[in-house]
């Protein structure tokens, strides 16, 4: 046979075979909801191929150039060759700008992606030992994501990205003690710095970032195979030593395969049908130029809210300004975002006391303390990052700006309290609920069975089996 | 089976692809399921759609005559995808047999005996040494000072320590404010309810230092703190147009028709609309602002040109440790 | 005290009267403009009508002659009267504007002119106008003509003066205390009118700021913003991020979870 032979001529040069086996037999749990982190990977996976394609064509430089392209508003217009070819793979290179679209909003559909499969993660407690390095990990790479996706739209260097560094420049300073020194490291002089940043931030964009995320994304996913994935307790086979599932060959891989093609196909449909980031319109930046409402990719816009929401002062002792403004909402809500999410395995441990190893998943109900701490920690960071929309709330609906501020400045802080509350309250009534109804489950088959039992008395052996065979 | 699709089959067998395979006897591995030739069918209809797709990217891209080619060719490259999308999630429900397997975790003490095995060799392998700690200590402070020696070329980030340049503005005594024209602003020009964008004579533009926002009040309405007294020519107030809180440009004038029902004049920042009273030095009446914009005290030249008659009120630019005190002219 | 007050207590009560009045007509089809009787009106020279509407409809906040009426206790404040600023020497520029775009009249003195239903017919608008320039010595209405313009030339002074309110593409924005209005529904002659008007807290450009030649640039590239160049595809409004968001949860997001809900059914055989 063909593949017989195929097959032993691989295995002979590599020994492979063994392990190919094990990874065909390897087995994914039976949910949909598992399937979101290989969206995230897929997204990754469409950035990477768009990305290389860019950098083929994009000039990260700083140095000035007057524009003669195709696009005719901007003709004369003095721009850096960052932005001119920028514009020009939107213009010029053929399928440029499908590329671009594509990889732009691949950007933020990976970040959503995390955020979901991060949420699925938590809710249902599978960051507990023994995947506290997975969790680390993912949240790493979540993080590290949002640098590079920063990075890659802020080096382009039209008017929206100057906009969106000056605000990178000012949260970099205000960094308590150390700020001016990191910045002036960072960018070599007052912003907009040395032409030399333009270069930092593309070689961090391009290999750096992307490397690390490589390397985070396969540890990850080594770690996720290394333990075995967590499932859900939906028949008596499933238990926390053995796990049901179906295997990478042949069962999962169409699966996957079709789920990667499917990812590609949406992330090229918005690249060609909507429009993300017309580079064109909004011009080259200029330091003293501004455009309205400003906001970052969606993935920021959580920091933009809370840049917005603090009330306008600094640190100060004497001369000397100890924590400027932009630290609070720019880094610090950010820092403890991070920290907390870091952090939780251990805290949740300290907190319940309970150390075991786990292998099946909690519905949320489950954890009342959980759920209810993850509800409000997301509606914390969700009110945040609506404030930040608030002046275009203003625009569509009229509600007014400041009162809106205001309002913002109580309610993100209220709000997850009274949530907190509310929903462990309704995770222990659902609990309730769950308990009565076993016990009206276990009183009904009792009755059924005696029942059962009273009508034929010659054959218990049917009536045995009708009780085993009830789901 | 329609003859689309047996034309299909015909070239897949044609091409080696295809194999209709007996039963295998014996125990299998992967358990046989049942067949389904409509699930077949459409799979191969599904990627001869594809085929199409894949094609037609490539024709709408060598033809330069056809129009909206970002949006066909995204439509061409998407359906591709999608259709072949669609073709694998037909056969993994109908084609590949769906298995319920079984397997245990791994232990949760992890394998203990290679546990024990590698702490072993760990252990033994270091028998050699004599005097561990004092080796280990010094393998540490050599990886140290190596780990130091190869980032030191870091330290050409920067100036790390010279942060000079921060506190810097081009702006001093005498300088012209040149509009976005290039043309210098003549005092009679600037009139109320407008603003202008200046640079200093002779300096670049694009440092932070540079711009500044002009505007013109009513010289009665100005509360100027009183050490600022005649920076104001015929109420002309100029301020760093670099927002304080994280250096957006002040691109937005407010300035009422009808004082009286409307809100007070200010400057604002679009990026988290940071709210400056012109009138009062630029104090900060909303948003996160920590600081006034500083302002550049300015005089009338005996030519009518509005010049510098100093240095800022205080250091431009988003706040950092040393961002209060008197900038440094250059 | 009682004799001295007594007109203005009278003038509350007839202007608490009239918005009342105005009110219950505004809840009907029917106009809250008082204006004469068709006949009348068809009759009457223009400078007259304008006379009469003006009486009739702006004199409350306006004062009678035009004059401007500074805001005092009586008759600021919710239900009372009105108080506005003269009309002597905005000239027809400035009333056509307000007039055109539905500004005015306005509620609330205190309320931001927003763009709304023009409640004036297009003589009416025009007796108004030609009756509030002969209340003083002002500009004319302009007349921009934007395909004379020079659309980099206006990209770039929009840039320059106008985007840090109205955003990059024209499409609205905020200041605090105010919203500003994205331009997609102005006309050519309405943007020239504003940038010299500066209606509300908008800066007020004199020729010396942005010359005639360069107004008909910047006309022209609002006018393209209305269009703008949308290579992308389908242009969500061309703000930027904030619509990106809202796509990739609301579609992108959805159609991706759908898809794994489908392919995460185990289908057994």
């Amino acid at each position: 046979m063909r593949l017989r032979r195929a097959v032993q001529s691989l295995d002979e040069r590599s020994g492979a075979s063994p392990f190919f086996v094990k990874a065909l037999r390897y087995l994914f749990p039976d949910h949909w909801s598992f399937l979101l982190g290989e969206v995230a990977l897929y997204a990754f996976i469409v950035l990477v191929g768009t990305g290389v394609y860019l950098t083929f064509f994009f000039e990260p430089s700083l140095a000035s150039t007057t524009y003669t392209g195709a696009y005719g508003p901007l003709h004369g217009v003095e721009m850096s060759q960052a932005y001119k070819s920028a514009v020009d793979i939107s213009y010029e290179v053929k399928a440029g700008l499908l590329i671009r679209q594509t990889h732009h909003w691949a950007a933020n559909v990976f970040v959503a992606a995390m955020v979901i499969h991060l949420m699925r993660i938590f809710f249902t407690g599978a960051f507990r030992k023994p995947r506290e390095l997975t969790w680390i990990l993912g949240l790493t790479i979540l993080f590290t994501s949002l640098l590079e996706g920063y990075l890659g739209y802020s080096m382009i260097d039209d008017l929206l990205s100057g906009m969106g560094l000056a605000i990178g420049y000012g949260v970099a300073l205000s960094l308590p003690l150390i700020g001016g020194n990191l910045a002036m490291a960072l960018w070599g002089s007052a912003y907009p710095g040395l032409h030399v940043f333009e270069s930092r931030m593309y070689i961090a964009h391009v290999l750096l970032l992307p490397l690390l995320l490589m390397a985070l994304i396969g540890l990850h996913l080594t770690l996720v195979a290394a333990r075995h994935h967590t499932q859900f307790k939906r028949t008596e086979r499933q238990t926390n030593r053995r796990l049901v599932g179906v295997p990478t060959f042949p069962g999962q891989a169409p699966r996957s395969l079709g789920l990667l093609l499917a990812v590609a196909a949406v992330l090229f449909l918005l690249g060609g049908l909507v429009q993300i980031n017309p580079i064109w319109q909004w011009g080259p930046y200029e330091a003293q130029l501004g455009t309205n409402g400003a906001q970052p990719d969606w993935y920021l816009g959580w920091l933009i809210g809370a840049l917005r929401l603090v009330p306008g002062f600094d640190v100060t002792i004497g001369d000397y300004t100890l924590i400027p403004n932009p630290f609070w909402g720019g880094a610090l809500f950010p820092l403890i975002v991070l920290g907390v999410l870091l952090a939780f395995p251990w805290l949740e441990r300290r907190f319940t006391g309970e150390r075991g190893h786990h292998n099946l998943l909690d519905r949320p109900r489950d954890a009342p303390g959980r759920t209810a701490f993850g509800a409000a920690f997301l509606l914390w960071v969700g009110l945040v990052f609506f404030a930040g929309s608030a002046d275009r709330i203003y625009v569509f609906l009229g509600a007014g700006y400041e009162a809106m501020i205001w309002i913002y400045r109580v309610v993100v802080i209220v709000a997850p309290v009274i949530t907190f509350f509310v929903v462990r309250a309704i995770c222990r009534q659902l609990q309730a609920g769950d308990r009565i109804e076993a016990v009206r489950e276990a009183a009904e088959a009792e009755a059924e069975l005696a029942a059962v039992a009273r009508q034929l008395p010659d054959e218990p052996d049917d009536t045995e089996r009708a009780v085993a065979e009830r789901p | 089976m329609s003859w689309l699709g047996r034309i299909l089959i015909a070239l897949l067998v044609a091409l080696g692809l295809w194999r209709r395979r007996g039963d295998d006897e014996g125990e299998r591995i992967v358990p046989a399921g049942e067949r389904s030739p409509r699930a077949e069918l459409v799979v191969l209809l599904l990627l001869f759609g594809a085929t199409l797709c894949a094609v037609g990217f490539v024709v709408i891209y060598a033809i330069d005559a056809i129009g909206n080619q970002t949006q066909l060719l995204g439509l061409a490259l998407g359906l591709c995808f999608a259709l072949v999308a669609a073709a694998l999630i037909v056969i993994s429900r109908h084609l590949v047999v769906t298995e319920d397997n079984e397997e245990d975790y791994p232990e949760p003490g992890g394998d203990q005996e290679s546990q024990a095995e590698l702490t072993e060799i760990l252990r033994e392998s270091n028998s050699r040494f004599t005097r561990k700690r004092l080796m280990a200590g010094a393998g540490g402070v050599t990886a140290a000072a190596m780990g130091a020696a190869l980032i030191t070329p870091v330290a050409s980030f920067g100036p790390w320590l010279d942060t000079d340049s921060l506190k810097e503005t081009p702006w001093r005594r005498g300088l012209r404010l040149i509009g976005v024209d290039g043309l210098p602003l003549f005092a009679d020009q600037i009139e109320q309810e407008v603003f202008y964008t200046a640079f200093p004579e002779h300096a670049p533009r694009d440092v932070i230092g540079s711009p500044v926002i002009v505007v013109r009040l009513d010289p009665a309405a100005l509360r100027l703190p009183p050490e600022r007294a005649g920076w104001a020519p015929g109420g002309i107030l100029a301020y760093s147009k670099i927002c304080t809180h994280a250096g957006c440009a002040i691109s937005l004038y407010r300035t009422p028709k009808f004082a009286p029902t409307q809100p007070r004049p200010a400057l604002v920042c679009p990026c988290h609309y940071s709210t400056f009273d012109p009138a009062r030095g630029a104090k900060v009446m909303f948003g996160p602002a920590g600081r006034p914009l500083p302002q550049l005290p300015l005089m009338v030249g005996d030519d009518g040109i509005l010049r510098a008659a100093g240095t800022f009120s205080e250091r431009v630019g988003p706040a950092w440790g040393g961002v209060r005190g008197k900038p440094r002219s250059v | 005290m009682r004799s001295l007050l007594f007109p203005v207590r009278v003038g509350v009560l007839a202007v608490v009267l009239a918005a009342a009045l105005a009110t219950s007509a505004a809840a009907q089809p029917s106009s809250p403009i008082a204006r004469p009787s068709p006949d009348q009106e068809r009759a009457l020279p223009l400078v007259a009508l304008g006379a009469q509407l003006f009486a009739g409809n702006c004199a409350k906040c306006h004062g009678d002659r035009g004059q401007g009426l500074a805001p005092s206790k009586e008759n600021v404040g919710p239900g009372a009267g009105g108080a506005g600023p003269s009309l002597r020497g905005v000239g027809a520029l400035s009333a056509d504007f307000y007039l055109r775009t539905g500004y005015m009249p306005l509620g609330d003195p205190h309320d931001q002119p927003q763009r709304a239903p023009v409640l004036f017919g297009d003589r009416e608008i025009r007796a108004l106008t030609a009756y509030v320039a002969s209340l003083g010595k002002g500009p004319p209405i302009p007349n921009p003509s934007p395909d004379e313009g020079d659309l980099g030339a206006g990209r770039r002074l929009f840039t320059q003066h106008c985007s840090g309110c109205h955003q990059v593409v024209a499409q609205g924005g905020i200041v605090t205390g105010a919203r500003v209005p994205p331009l997609q529904k102005a006309t050519a002659r309405q943007v020239a009118q504003a940038v010299r008007v500066g209606p509300y807290l908008m800066p007020k450009f004199s020729k010396k700021a942005i010359s005639d030649r360069e107004l008909q640039d910047i006309v022209r590239y609002v006018m393209w913003t209305k269009h703008p160049s949308d290579r992308g595809g389908w242009g969500i409004s061309n703000l930027g991020p904030f619509p990106e968001g809202m796509v990739t949860w609301l579609i992108a997001i959805v159609a991706l979870v759908a898809t794994c809900v489908i392919i995460g059914k185990r289908v057994s055989s």
